[in-house]
């Protein structure tokens, strides 16, 4: 276990508490600061915490969609594939961006600049088909706009 | 006085509100004051910039580019477009502030009568709440309709201590947006319904399980509780938001409570319902937001005002939200029993493609299609279930003739599959089954015994599921059995599809006497399949063709067809 782990462990603890209930935030601020979830890093909590325990929290990262046990890329795209995008061709949507990044979904592109997931719904049905990159939603995304939108993030065609 | 109002929700930020807005400070001017407010609801205009005199709306410009901001400034007082006909078809109770406060100014939700309900409630004992939130009528509209009142009722009643509310932000069925909209838009209310519900259930802890996906409403909601904290309108309330952590399941009360708990999101046994043990084993009281955000209107406007809306067994009003294939999607809020019909085709403006109807699904994943024979039926709970749909958070989606709904109900039940937490074995394996099955008929590879399995799997699921992911989760494809069984059959017997959506069973040709040879197809064809010389007749190779469309698409002068089953 590197020293490293150890001690962000301990901060994480201090700064959340050793309870079962901030599992859940425990594993958020790991995966917002760290860009994914480190195994070692479970185990270096769970050998400090009382009441945190490594298959537990292992449990819960593996049950959550926002959780992720390999490092993502620099952008994060995220195309929805709600019923409102569905209907309005989802599909062709993440097709453009796998075909664009030779990638399939859950996957990052080698150089670390994209990763590529789908979402159940950003809540910007009435924009439909929607796609969410860093956060910022962006509406009526054709099978056209896919490769200005990955431009504009620093992919080159 | 001359007011701007910009919507920068969600959604008009998606379409370039933030933009506008940022132009507009740059050009200050002193004949108007601008505003930020959030989602009214017209979201097919966006983004939109309303134009308000002494607090009236008076127009508004749509469709605003920041590069248009110069002349729209040029052209006030008088605007581009009026008000939309739409606002005075519906009845806004729990939109009544959205789109016109700055949702991060508690100032502008007070001026409209914000915190009102809470003073007069606490002065009122528990019961007489109750009582008054029984008499509006008022059923739960997170999906189940469960009457408001008597849950909260059941909480009241139960002496032990401490007590919880939770206000249920996770908003998880696909296409619906209204909690979004009122989280962002008119987060106070959210909180204000909460802060009754904790006085009438003698809670001491408040909390709004919210979605991670909406990290909008969780920076407004935040920005509000600093601000009635700072108040001092929590009394002795704790109020606390706990972001979800991307499961469709942790919607459902219980899961929500293990999730919160910091467990794996999995539903429990009921009983104990929530109201005799719920979060750490306190009674519990959830409701859905837009549920809390009806109370305040309630108890300002008396219990007769809410129950005078709606049919007997559905009072009030209820938001929708449309979309999918309609004209104008957006956030509408109608009273209760109007006719589908006239939702979809007067606020929705119709189809979008100019095609007719062909179903409404309603409920998301629970719910079910409502076939274009049966859009008259009226916006209650009770007529709705009657057509094998529910009425759910209030998700509408429209779609037309270009839909197959094969594909639909496969898209649900891959959803479902993926969603399960897996501790039932018929919600687990039955529902990827099911999906299995319909992949199957979608390729062209299904056979008429597949339709008896699939009733065979929608019935031993539901009766040996805990919850009702997996007791409603073959509602999508018994419905589409139920009205639009022949195209489960044209599928199956003729290996066609209709709507031209299932790829195994389409083929895309090129019309040698129209195609002109302009070689656009050929450039796009994202595998390369399509050959020819400029100006010649253009073919494609169809082993290698991945239907995806594109030539279908491009194609200016009508070459390109599509044809569908054995006998074509
Ligand atoms: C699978 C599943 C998902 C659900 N998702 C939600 C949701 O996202 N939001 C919600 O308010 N209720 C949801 N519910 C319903 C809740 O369990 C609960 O009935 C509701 O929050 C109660 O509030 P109400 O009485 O105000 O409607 C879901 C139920 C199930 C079975
Ligand atoms: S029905 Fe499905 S989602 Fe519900 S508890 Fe069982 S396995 Fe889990
Ligand atoms: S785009 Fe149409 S007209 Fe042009 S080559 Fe292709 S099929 Fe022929
Ligand atoms: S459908 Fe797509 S893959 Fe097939 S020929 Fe047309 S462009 Fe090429
Ligand atoms: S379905 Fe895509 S944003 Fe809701």
């Amino acid at each position: 276990m590197t020293p490293q782990w150890n001690d962000l462990a301990s901060e994480l603890l201090q700064r959340f508490g050793d309870e079962t209930r901030y599992a859940i935030p425990i594993l958020q601020a790991i995966q917002t600061e760290q860009g994914y979830i480190p195994i070692p890093l479970l185990e270096a909590i769970a050998s400090k915490a009382q009441h945190l325990q490594a298959n537990q929290l292992y449990g819960v990262a593996t049950f959550y969609s926002q959780f992720t046990f390999t490092p993502k890329g620099k952008h994060t795209i995220k195309v929805c594939m709600g019923t409102a995008c569905f209907v309005k061709g989802a599909q062709q949507i993440v097709d453009a961006f796998k075909s664009a990044l030779s990638i399939e979904i859950g996957e990052t592109t080698p150089d670390k600049l994209f990763t590529l997931q789908t979402v159940a719904c950003l809540g910007c049905c009435s924009l439909a088909p929607a796609v969410m990159i860093d956060g910022h939603v962006h509406g009526q995304v054709t099978q056209e706009s896919v490769a200005a939108l990955l431009k504009a993030k620093g992919f080159n065609l | 006085m001359i007011t701007l109002a910009v919507g920068l929700g969600t959604c008009g930020i998606a379409a370039g509100a933030q933009e506008v807005y940022d132009e507009l400070l740059r050009q200050p001017d002193p004949r108007y004051i601008l505003r930020k407010t959030s989602c009214n609801g017209h979201c097919y205009n966006e983004p939109i910039v309303e134009v308000f005199q002494n607090e009236e709306l008076i127009g508004a410009f749509y469709q605003v580019k920041a590069s248009s901001v110069k002349s729209l400034l040029e052209t006030l007082p008088s605007v581009w477009g009026q008000p939309s006909s739409r606002q005075g078809q519906e009845q806004r109770l729990v939109l009544e502030n959205c789109g016109l406060i700055d949702p991060e100014n508690m100032n502008d939700y007070i001026s409209r009568g914000g915190y009102v309900a809470l003073e007069t409630v606490r002065s009122l004992l528990p019961m007489e709440v109750v009582s008054m939130i029984k008499a509006s009528g008022l059923r739960g509209r997170g999906g189940a309709g469960f009457p408001t009142g008597l849950k909260w009722q059941f909480a009241l009643n139960n002496p032990s201590q401490p007590k919880v509310v939770i206000a249920n932000a996770d908003e998880g069925d696909p296409g619906a947006f209204m909690d979004r909209a009122v989280l962002e838009g008119d987060p106070h209310r959210v909180i204000e319904g909460l802060l009754i519900a904790a006085h009438a259930t003698g809670a001491n802890s408040a909390y709004i399980y919210i979605r991670a996906e909406y990290p909008l409403a969780i920076k407004r909601l935040r920005h509000a509780i600093a601000d009635v904290t700072a108040e001092g309108k929590l009394g002795t309330v704790l109020l606390e938001i706990k972001e979800g952590a991307g499961a469709f399941v942790c919607g459902e009360e219980t899961a929500l409570m293990a999730s919160m708990e910091g467990e794996r999101g999995m539903p429990r046994f009921k009983p104990p319902f929530p109201a005799e043990s719920g979060l750490w084993g306190q009674p519990t009281t959830i409701n859905n937001v837009e549920t809390l955000a009806a109370i305040p209107w309630i108890i300002r406007h008396g219990a007769e005002a809410f129950s005078k809306w709606g049919t007997e067994k559905s009072r009030g009003t209820k938001v929708f939200s449309l979309a999918g294939k309609v004209k104008y999607p957006g956030l509408v809020e109608v009273e209760m029993g109007t006719s589908l019909r006239s939702m979809i085709e007067q606020l929705g403006g119709g189809t979008s493609s100019g095609l007719p109807i062909k179903a409404v699904q309603m409920g998301g994943p629970s719910g079910g299609c409502v076939p274009e024979s049966l859009l008259d039926t009226a916006l209650t709970y009770e007529d709705l279930q009657a057509t094998g749909a529910i009425m759910g958070s209030g998700g509408v989606i429209v779609m037309d003739e270009a839909t197959c709904m094969i594909d639909i109900a496969k898209y649900f039940l891959n959803f479902i599959q993926n969603e399960s937490c897996g501790k039932c074995t018929f919600c687990r394996i039955g529902t990827k089954r099911m999906f299995e099955i319909l992949s199957r008929i979608a390729e062209g590879k299904g056979e008429l015994a597949d339709i008896d399995e699939l009733i065979d799997l929608s019935s031993q699921i539901s009766k040996a599921s805990l919850c009702q992911l997996g007791k409603t989760a073959a509602n999508p494809v018994l419905t589409t059995l139920q009205y639009f069984k022949d195209e489960y059959l044209e599928h199956i017997v003729e290996k066609k599809c209709r709507a031209h959506v299932c790829r195994s069973l389409i083929r895309y040709h090129i019309n040698s006497d129209v195609c002109t040879g302009c070689t656009l197809c050929a450039k796009r064809c994202p595998v390369s399949c399509i050959k020819g010389v400029t100006k010649g007749p253009h073919r494609i190779d169809a082993s290698h063709c991945t239907k995806c469309g594109t030539c279908l698409s491009v194609c200016r002068f009508g070459a390109v067809t599509v044809s569908t089953g054995v006998h074509s």
